[in-house]
């Protein structure tokens, strides 16, 4: 076994993919939630279409896309290898356990709100992501140019009150899920230091508030404007 | 004080083993958790039964021989050893469960007595220094910043009771192999070694069957000598960082 497998077999190998996977998709989380601000702009979407277009075709997009799915990917395999290795290091448990009092709730079920998310990630990219790519969804002209008509797409959807709920409650998943990640990963990296660590737990706590609350503003500006 | 022992009671490693409830009447306050045991088991050897078997050995903190789950907590309700746990900090007519440390790596080999020999399998593989044999070494021979003597000496207060796994969802043993590589990388005279050590002790700690740490921070909340989770972040530097560097293949 050559020594790059031998140290992603190993518990804090495996435990490195978790961390630079999941630093990759907050990276990604970010680039998402500020991209689609523009549904904000009131312009009819002309400048989210323009966006989601640029999103398509863009080569170097399209090289971070892939790594964006790579990452899903990855983030999901290795938890559920390592779920079940952790699950198999206490075959009998506790009658009674406290766990309340020594741990946060996030932290505890990360793999529970992993699945929750994963679940979400699942509808919402067969929503506009399929649709965008493959879907037979309007066209619209800017200037000389034709351009697909996602804004119509996504105003359609958060018309329907049950969209909005899931899409709203979907964030308040994601938010206690980064609520743990963020500041965990860096753990893993090994980067916890007096001298930064309480930035990091600081960003980390507003970062679980405000790009979900972003997410979940955008349905409901949809849903009560239109 | 009137209590309730909810015990759990195992005849051997193979025996499956169940929960046992023992009244037990005339209890001090002042007494410490392991006197209050003493009492129950001195009634059940009047009667003919058999004793409770458990762990203690120094009966001061520092040893770490000692290790119950009492209500749901390693240690109990306060954040110390079993035996400084005394039995103010529960109330008259309390039911009081008390199970043994929980996890694939640490089997019970009879009622709350665990195999904890995989901590020292882990210090086997590398949690030593190599040292000259001879005359003892002058004080100060090697200087060490106090600031780092510090960092170590907060690591080698680990006693190796084995509360960090039995706190940890996922029984992880990261807190105690991170505490025993920290307390030699820190210092001068485990330079020799360090790379190595971290790898081969991660190794062990991994063929042991602990599980993964998921950064809870249980362990550190239940550790009785207050090791923090820092270590667990410097082990996974000094692990990182040997196996990109080491000349281990």
């Amino acid at each position: 076994m050559s020594w790059v497998t031998k140290t992603l077999k190993s518990t804090l190998g495996r435990k490195l993919v978790m961390a630079l996977t999941g630093l990759f998709l907050i990276l990604f989380l970010t680039g998402h939630v500020s991209g689609n601000l523009l549904l904000f702009k009131g312009d009819g979407g002309e400048a989210f279409n323009m966006y989601a277009k640029f999103m398509t075709t863009n080569p170097i997009v399209k090289i971070l896309s892939y790594l964006t799915y790579i990452s899903v990917i990855g983030h999901v395999i290795y938890s559920i290898a390592l779920g079940q290795l952790n699950k198999s290091a206490r075959p009998v448990g506790y009658a009674e356990s406290k766990a309340s009092t020594n741990s946060t709730w996030a932290s505890r079920n990360m793999g529970v709100l992993g699945t929750i998310i994963l679940l979400f990630l699942v509808g919402h990219m067969y929503s506009f992501w399929y649709q965008m790519h493959w879907g037979g969804i309007p066209t619209v002209v800017y200037g000389t140019e034709e351009y697909k008509d996602l804004y119509s797409v996504v105003q359609v959807a958060f018309q329907q009150t049950w969209m909005v709920a899931l899409y709203v409650i979907a964030m308040g998943f994601l938010g206690f899920h980064l609520s743990h990640g963020f500041s965990s990963a860096f753990q893993t990296l090994g980067l916890n230091h007096v001298k930064y660590s309480p930035a990091i737990k600081a960003v980390g706590k507003f970062y679980c508030i405000v790009v979900p609350v972003l997410f979940a503003s955008m349905p409901l500006y949809i849903y009560f404007t239109s | 004080m009137k209590l309730t022992l909810k015990i759990w009671r195992q005849k051997n490693a193979s025996d499956k083993g169940g929960f046992a409830t023992y009244p037990v009447d005339h209890v001090s306050k002042d007494m410490s958790f392991l006197e209050m045991l003493d009492v129950l088991n001195e009634n059940l050897t009047e009667k003919g039964e058999d004793p409770v078997h458990f762990d203690h050995d120094c009966r001061e903190g520092i040893c770490g021989t000692c290790s119950l789950y009492i209500n749901g907590k390693p240690h109990g309700p306060l954040q110390t050893t079993t035996c400084q746990l005394h039995m103010r900090s529960f109330n008259d007519g309390e039911t009081i469960t008390i199970e043994p440390w929980r996890a694939k790596a640490f089997p019970v080999l009879k009622d709350l007595v665990v195999d904890r020999s995989a901590f020292d399998r882990i210090i086997q593989a590398g949690g030593y220094v190599s040292v000259n044999t001879g005359g003892v070494p002058d004080a100060n021979e090697i200087p060490i910043p106090k600031t780092v003597a510090d960092l170590a000496m907060d690591a080698a207060q680990c006693i190796g009771c084995g509360a960090c796994v039995a706190a940890c969802k996922n029984a992880s043993a990261m807190l105690f192999t991170s505490a025993k590589i920290s307390q030699l990388a820190l210092l001068p005279q485990g330079q020799v070694e360090r790379k190595t050590r971290a790898e081969k002790m991660v190794a062990q700690m991994d063929a042991e069957g602990f599980g993964a740490c998921t950064n809870t921070g249980a362990c550190e909340a239940e550790c009785p000598k207050g090791i923090s989770i820092t270590n667990i972040a410097r082990m996974n530097r000094e692990y990182f960082s040997a196996v990109v560097s080491s000349e281990n293949m």
